[in-house]
């Protein structure tokens, strides 16, 4: 208890150092100091404007989204009990790509993508559902044979599906919408303003799924083992599903499908922290935050003035840091 | 007259749409040691997983001290009765003490965190399957013996009055597997423990069940003492295969044809 309290507490800690970064780094240079200045006061100064209404808001959605995704991962890794799991693992970052490009294509502007997104991903969702409900919910079992291949395989083929609608998309999409379309599905952060309904989400979701963390510890054992041991699995799954698909939904409306995120950092935390999830959800929450803050701020810094794509960077700070924390701890997955 | 820990009532089994056992009635009370024995195939697994209540029987009833499981709340049940599944897969990185320790989780209240006391009785349960100085271990580098071991301790550290248990000694090592049921029988004796594992072997069923529970696959069953039941005749009917039952210093051993 002691020890989650520090954990969260030194991670938090980095969060802010992270925001403070981001809000003082850009074309236009802001010296720390004033930074707090302008927090402080309600300065209406151009640096108080660059900084509250335009990297404010952006990191908030950086560090939203990242936590969604994160918190999304590490719950799909239990659903499935399967490491390799991330939150789009289910396909529902392809609904959610195929509501947006669609609007793309039909050359609607930033909040029909959005809502695009959302309605893409709640489709997906529920079709997941519809499809594996059984799975989802299952706990009549026999032997090794578990609800979560099926319902693995289920996700996968929606995932294919769903990619082969995209390919179509991005080959009779016109050249001039076609960057735009690619940055979406690589990711990006700029003009992600609405980081409000992002931040909720990820509130709502932690006071959810925390008050069952030690149900799902148990869960991790095998669902026979949980049931011995009272949990009731079937809704506890269902919960669990719903709980990341929604996240991953939002996190997907507010910047596109921004990968590696939800794969790594749980990885990374399950290595630091060991695997409790009492522990690791809001852990996962506050670093997988801390870490797309921090990859969004290098993507509109690298190049400037142009702007990577986040899921660039992403990918490209965390596969080597992940394959280090691997190789330094032989005989831990 | 006491309350059997688990009564089962005019049971019916089907599996895949073939009747595994029909009208299966038995008791089992404080202090009794029963193994199930059976051909593969025979329902073992199926009536251990009924009784945990992982599924619904096709007729009849499981009672858990006294009143129906269907009427018992899963954390209810989790006090009465702990169960050890035949297959174990651990895919994350976890230390041995955390999953043993996950077998307090019934006595738990939600944001209760284990304390010192869980981990104490989660130690003593390491010590009785022989794996003390186990606690840091990762539970991915153990061979899988010691991973059963440490599944064993997790329905130790359980301590529930009704232990199932499907095949606790496959990956043993002879010595584990004496010490484990040992070690059962011992719960049995002297805390009024109930028993109820599956096993293939014929010669550690007979040292330490008291009573067995034969399987056939025609669905006919056996139940009753050990001496009475594990004769010749029934388990040649039981496993279509010939066995010799001799006596050897005081012991009955089983050898197959």
């Amino acid at each position: 208890m002691r020890r989650a309290l520090l954990i969260w507490l030194a991670l938090a800690g980095v969060a802010l150092a992270a925001f403070a970064l981001a809000l003082v780094t850009g074309s236009s240079r802001v010296v720390p100091l004033d930074l707090l200045q302008v927090l402080l006061s309600s300065g209406d100064s151009i640096t108080g404007e660059i900084v509250i209404r335009l990297r404010l808001p952006r990191a908030l959605a950086a560090f939203a989204t990242g936590g969604l995704l994160a918190l999304a991962g590490a719950l799909m890794q239990i659903l499935l009990r399967n490491p390799l799991a991330d939150p789009y693992v289910l396909g529902l970052s392809g609904g959610a790509a195929v509501g947006a490009l669609g609007a793309m294509l039909l050359g609607l502007g930033a909040l029909a993508v959005n809502i695009g997104a959302a309605g893409g991903a709640l489709a997906s969702i529920l079709i997941v559902f519809a499809l594996a409900r059984r799975d989802v919910g299952r706990q009549q079992l026999f032997g090794a044979l578990d609800a979560s291949p099926r319902l693995l395989l289920t996700g996968v083929m929606l995932a294919a599906g769903w990619g082969a609608i995209i390919t179509l998309m991005l080959t009779l999409a016109p050249e001039a919408k076609l960057r735009g379309m690619l940055f979406w599905l690589m990711g990006d952060l700029n003009g992600a303003e609405s980081w409000l309904p992002a931040l909720l989400v990820l509130a709502v979701a932690l006071a959810v799924i925390y008050p069952v963390a030690r149900e799902l510890n148990v869960l991790l054992r095998g669902e026979a083992q949980a049931h011995a041991l009272g949990v009731r699995v079937a809704p506890l799954r269902r919960m669990v599903y719903l709980v990341a698909s929604v996240a991953t939904a939002l996190a997907v409306t507010t910047a596109g499908t921004i990968g590696f995120i939800g794969l790594v950092v749980p990885h990374a935390l399950r290595l630091a922290l060991g695997n409790d999830q009492r522990i690791l959800l809001p852990a996962c929450a506050l670093a997988g935050g801390t870490l797309l803050l921090l990859a969004d701020t290098a993507a509109r810094t690298v190049i400037a003035p142009q702007q990577l794509p986040v899921g660039v960077i992403t990918a490209l700070i965390g596969v080597p840091s992940f394959l280090f924390l691997l190789m330094r701890n032989p005989g831990k997955a | 007259m006491t309350v059997p820990l688990l009564d089962v009532r005019d049971l019916a089994l089907d599996v895949g749409g073939r009747a595994l056992v029909r009208e299966l009635n038995f008791r089992l009370n404080a202090g009794e040691v029963w193994c199930m024995l059976g051909p593969n195939g025979s329902g073992k697994t199926t009536l251990l997983h009924t009784v945990v209540g992982l599924r619904e029987p096709q007729g009849g009833s499981v009672r858990l001290a006294g009143r129906a499981l269907r009427d018992r709340p899963p954390a209810e049940a989790a006090g009465l009765r702990g169960f050890m599944p035949q297959t174990l897969h651990d895919a994350f990185s976890a230390s041995v003490m955390d999953s043993v320790v996950l077998g307090r989780h019934p006595y738990l209240a939600r944001w209760q965190w284990e304390d010192e006391n869980d981990r104490a009785l989660a130690q003593a349960a390491l010590a009785a399957v022989d794996l003390a100085g186990f606690e840091a271990r990762d539970v991915l580098t153990l061979s899988g013996g010691e991973r059963q071991r440490v599944a064993l301790a997790a329905l130790l550290a359980q301590d529930a009055p009704l232990l199932l248990l499907d095949e606790p000694v496959s990956h043993l090592d002879l010595h584990h597997q004496v010490l484990v049921l040992t070690h059962l029988g011992k719960l049995a004796r002297e805390r009024g423990k109930g028993v109820l594992f599956t096993v293939h072997d014929l010669n550690l069923a007979a040292r330490f069940a008291s009573h067995a529970l034969i399987l056939t696959p025609q669905g006919a069953v056996r139940q009753g003492l050990v001496n009475e039941v594990m004769t010749e005749a029934e388990l040649q009917r039981a496993f279509g295969h010939r066995v010799v039952r001799i006596e050897v210093a005081g012991r009955t051993l089983f050898v197959a044809e």
